[in-house]
């Protein structure tokens, strides 16, 4: 080994790259984390608080409690905790995240600076509306562009998340149904592409589910549409760009035909990345659609959470919106907490909406303006295009033509390897990407969903191409033992998810506890 | 634009990859009627983060924020103290810009916290088990109803006057739509309701909120075993997730589901959201939970690791038979919650509570004394209820003129009734000079 001036080793050491068993089970920066309880010291704390004193009680006949059960840990062991478990996560900051219909864009810093700010963050839904005008002008500027952007007539903020969103549009049509007579329309049409929460969110409303088959085009086949058509037909939910990637070419004659039949048309908000600033929902006639904020808009995703999902409704839904909503009058800008028109359907949740979601949206959108969002779905198409075409002469791309912001293949050039779609993805997790969104849609065989987003570089793109090529190329040579193995290199390998659902352990028990209940 | 890495001589080379002249060729499938020929007209282009931070502060600087100004509202939200490391922590990138853990190889993080979470929140409602988290308090209440319609297969509740009116909407909302019956009491703020009354075979739950609205806190030891002789189920709401670290919990009094607003810990105001929501349940109702739950296994070697389990109940896998629509949890909230949870510890937590009621204590004896007020509760945690002489949003609209934020007008909740109802909350937050200068405004409109 060569040394330098002072001594020090200067080369690289031994060339045996094999990965060591250490004394403690960390591997370099990949740390072992235990659970919280299990670095319990009692009577430890993290937070300094000043001693109580001595007082009458006002509890009433309500027992003080003895004992919560909340393990002790001082400021750096718990800024270390996460700070390890933090370290175990993939995330946008830090690779290519091509999960379908997921949209995984870059979420920026300024946005939760923005959110941040004391007159956002440290304001109280309840305290009175002449203290919180500035945030009802600011719900009132991101409710002008999502409908300037859709070019609908009314906007709800109030739905969490886009699950919840569709759940509001869904009661729209409810209650406009009602309000004309018309309650014994309960079928629902929903593509067999949709996601699983569409015919989920149609049923829990006891609308029953009637699915409609795909064309060979990945689209919906209008004639079979048309065909289920009826006076009991309440409307339709359809995706678009849809879950193949896929523009729905005849999405004005299924609009036409849902409404020449009674029927509304409630489009899943998705994918709408790949047509913010192009294309506007009301031309292709849509009666309420679905933002999905934390998509289209980059509030950041959170590992599950929180989202937001605005619905935009057509003059014709306008009416039967949940509350509370913004109006303004003489005093300024107020919201409507209860129902005043008389046809809002009631509420969804506590309070106003995920507000801390809008600041950060509309700090997006204004960082973008309709130059960038224009620019923005243009190169997000653009990008999954070229993966699609980058791709296509080593996998199997599902339809033909272009398509929109995402791509789809299914594993007929996994054919005769053995090797699966679960195992690309875990060979893929190697290589440092995230997988992309697997065996959805339904209407493929092995379905691999790729959506890059406008936010990924073009050398990024090419690298995952090449990572993806070379897995294909071997999955081909027969190499199935590797990717069997797959992945290798992460803080933990393939979880036995049988064992987790057969015989669920869904927190910690004190060892002693646990103990006793083994007996 | 600075959030967008392609150049022009990229997007040149990889449409010639592609095989077309354009990006507007790769649109071709969108109707031509549909397609707008460039950047939308009477809108704003990009800005630089100068501008928008101009933009968004100036609609900030119009709002009064509740550390600005003596504050003593609640309701369902509650200003606490959040230790600096927690939006610390939070805000690592690995955290915030992570999806949903689908992938337990490389979202283990994301998964031990939700797996910390689950048992901190079954540890503090007293509970068997939690679920990963809710939208928020009043959904949680909402779906907590409809676990018990699934599994008494009944479908009647029956709501207390004391819960938060927001909860009884959203509930009443699914009923409305979802095809159940929910009875709601009128607002009881003295008390006295006979719910037990109300309950006969068709009653699938019993809605309580401890402390309610108002600010009373109870014990429902009774109230659940009368509902377990009935073979009905007692949900037990709470908003305000310190009352715990004082509070005989709901599973020692017996309550099958509690449904819970979790933003008191980790969580800013944020004018009503994002926050995060509750769940915990008996063991035995596992399987007819809504929502993500995380779950102990091992991986191929043989080592602890965590996953998503039970997911045949979710949308993604059983569609139109799954137990609930919901997605999304309130993944970063949880998290949040759980690292000031973490920072706190018992010692931390238990002391925090006692704090709060210990506040609370001392606004209520300083409220007695103002002429014209009255204390309506004889019991409470950190929030109470007092008349006024006055209709009492506009004292509050008064107080806010000389910038105290004075409470929640039991009005403002109740579409109108209870004009000269006044809630007010303490937390470890307010000073004494926050309660003299209550105390002094008061006692000058009143």
């Amino acid at each position: 080994m060569s040394m330098n001036s002072q001594g020090r080793p200067s080369g690289t050491g031994s060339a045996d790259s094999a990965i060591p068993e250490t004394v403690t089970g960390n591997r370099g920066l990949q740390i072992e984390e235990p659970l919280i309880f299990e670095q319990d010291s009692p009577g430890r704390t993290g937070v300094d608080l000043p001693v109580v004193p001595a007082m009458q009680m006002r509890l009433g006949t309500v027992k003080p409690r003895a004992r919560v059960g909340l393990p002790g840990l001082s400021e750096p062991q718990v800024v270390r905790h996460y700070t390890r478990l933090s370290q175990k996560n993939y995330s946008i900051d830090t690779g290519l995240y091509p999960l379908g219909s997921c949209t995984m864009k870059h979420n920026p810093r300024l946005n939760e600076k923005m959110a941040r700010l004391p007159g956002f963050a440290d304001v109280h839904p309840l305290q009175p509306e002449s203290t919180v005008q500035g945030a009802l002008e600011l719900m009132n500027e991101l409710a002008r562009w999502l409908t300037a952007l859709t070019g609908m007539a009314a906007v709800t903020l109030a739905p969490a998340a886009g699950a919840h969103g569709e759940m509001a549009g869904m009661m729209a049509i409810r209650a406009a149904l009602e309000h004309r007579g018309e309650a014994g329309r309960t079928r629902v049409l929903v593509p067999e592409s949709a996601h699983g929460t569409n015919p989920a969110t149609a049923a829990a409303l006891g609308f029953s589910v009637d699915p409609i088959p795909a064309g060979p085009d990945g689209r919906v086949d209008l004639d079979a549409m048309t065909a289920k058509l009826g006076p009991d037909v309440a409307g339709i939910m359809l995706t678009n760009p849809n879950t193949c990637g896929l523009f729905e070419r005849d999405i004005r004659a299924i609009a036409d035909a849902i409404h020449g039949a009674g029927g509304y048309f409630y489009c899943d908000g998705a994918n709408f990345n790949a047509i913010v600033g192009r294309v506007k929902p009301a031309d292709l006639g849509i009666d309420a659609m679905h933002i999905n904020l934390h998509k289209t808009f980059s509030t950041p995703h959170g590992g599950g959470g929180p989202g937001s999902g605005p619905v935009v409704f057509s003059a014709a839904l306008a009416p039967f919106v949940p509350v509370p909503y913004v109006v303004a009058d003489a005093g300024g800008l107020r919201l409507v907490e209860t129902a005043e028109q008389g046809t809002e359907f009631g509420r969804m949740k506590a309070f106003h909406g995920q507000m801390g979601m809008f600041v950060r949206a509309l700090a997006y959108i204004l960082s973008h303006g309709a130059d960038g969002l224009w620019q923005a779905s243009g190169d997000a198409v653009l990008n999954a295009n070229y993966v699609m075409a980058r791709l296509k002469d080593v996998m199997t791309p599902s339809f033909e033509g272009p398509c929109m912001h995402e791509c789809l293949f299914d594993d007929r050039f996994l054919k005769g390897t053995g090797v699966t779609t679960l195992d690309i993805a875990k060979a893929l997790i190697d290589e440092g990407f995230h997988p992309m969104t697997m065996y959805f849609p339904l209407v493929v065989h092995g379905a691999l969903l790729i959506e890059p987003t406008e936010t990924e570089s073009k050398a990024g793109l090419d690298q995952f191409i090449m990572a993806l090529k070379s897995l294909a190329v071997r999955a081909t040579e027969g190499d199935v033992a590797y990717f069997q193995g797959a992945p290798r290199l992460t803080p933990r390998r393939r979880l036995d998810e049988t064992a987790a659902a057969r015989k669920p352990i869904l927190r910690w028990t004190p060892p002693a506890e646990a103990a006793l209940a083994a007996e | 634009m600075r959030y967008l890495p392609l150049t022009e001589a990229d997007r040149h080379d990889m449409l010639a990859a592609i095989g077309v002249s354009s990006v507007d060729e790769l649109f071709r499938d969108v109707p031509q009627a549909a397609r707008i020929p460039g950047p939308i007209g009477g809108l704003p282009n990009f800005a630089g983060e100068l501008e928008v931070e101009r933009t968004l502060a100036s609609m900030a600087g119009k709002n009064i924020a509740v550390g600005s100004v003596p504050s003593f509202v609640g309701c369902g939200a509650y200003k606490h103290h959040v230790p600096a490391t927690v939006d610390y922590m939070v805000q690592r990138g690995e955290f915030l810009t992570a999806y949903t853990p689908y992938q337990p190889e490389i979202s283990q993080g994301t998964l031990q916290v939700l797996f910390e979470f689950q048992t901190q929140v079954a540890l503090l409602t007293g509970m068997d088990v939690a679920n990963a988290s809710m939208y928020d308090g009043a959904t949680a209440c909402a779906e907590a109803v409809m676990m018990a319609n699934r599994l008494t297969r009944r479908k009647k509740a029956i709501l207390s006057g004391g819960l938060h009116p927001h909860y009884r909407d959203t509930t009443t909302t699914d009923a409305r739509f979802i095809g159940f019956e929910a009875v709601a009491m009128p607002p009881a703020p003295r008390g006295g309701e006979d719910l037990m009354a109300l309950v006969d075979e068709n009653t699938s739950c019993v809605v309580v909120q401890n402390p309610d609205v108002f600010g009373h806190v109870r014990d429902y030891t009774a109230l659940a075993q009368m509902c377990q002789a009935k073979g009905a189920l007692l949900i037990v709401v709470v908003t305000e997730a310190v009352s715990l670290g004082l509070l005989t919990p709901p599973g020692e009094m017996g309550a099958d589901i509690v449904a819970a607003e979790g933003q008191s810990l980790g969580n800013a105001l944020n004018f009503g959201g994002p926050y995060v929501g509750l769940f915990a349940v008996k063991e035995k109702y596992v399987r007819q939970m809504p929502g993500r739950l995380c779950g102990q296994t091992v991986d191929a070697d043989g080592r602890r690791g965590f996953v998503l389990t039970l997911s045949t109940r979710e949308q993604h896998i059983r569609r139109e038979k799954a137990t609930s629509n919901i997605c999304t949890n309130a993944g970063l909230c949880a998290l949040a919650f759980s690292i000031h949870l973490s920072l706190l510890g018992e010692e931390g937590f238990t002391r925090l509570a006692r704090i709060n009621h210990h506040k609370a204590v001392q606004l209520a004896d300083r409220l007695s004394g103002v002429k014209g007020v009255e204390l309506v509760n004889d019991s409470f945690f950190n929030e109470f209820t007092v008349t006024l002489p006055r209709d009492a949003a506009e004292v509050v609209e008064e107080l806010a003129q000389r910038r105290i934020l004075a409470g929640v007008p039991a009005s403002r909740l109740f579409a109108g009734a209870l004009k000269d109802h006044l809630i007010l909350a303490a937390t470890e937050t307010t000073t004494d000079s926050d309660m003299d200068a209550l105390t002094k405004a008061l006692s000058e409109v009143l």
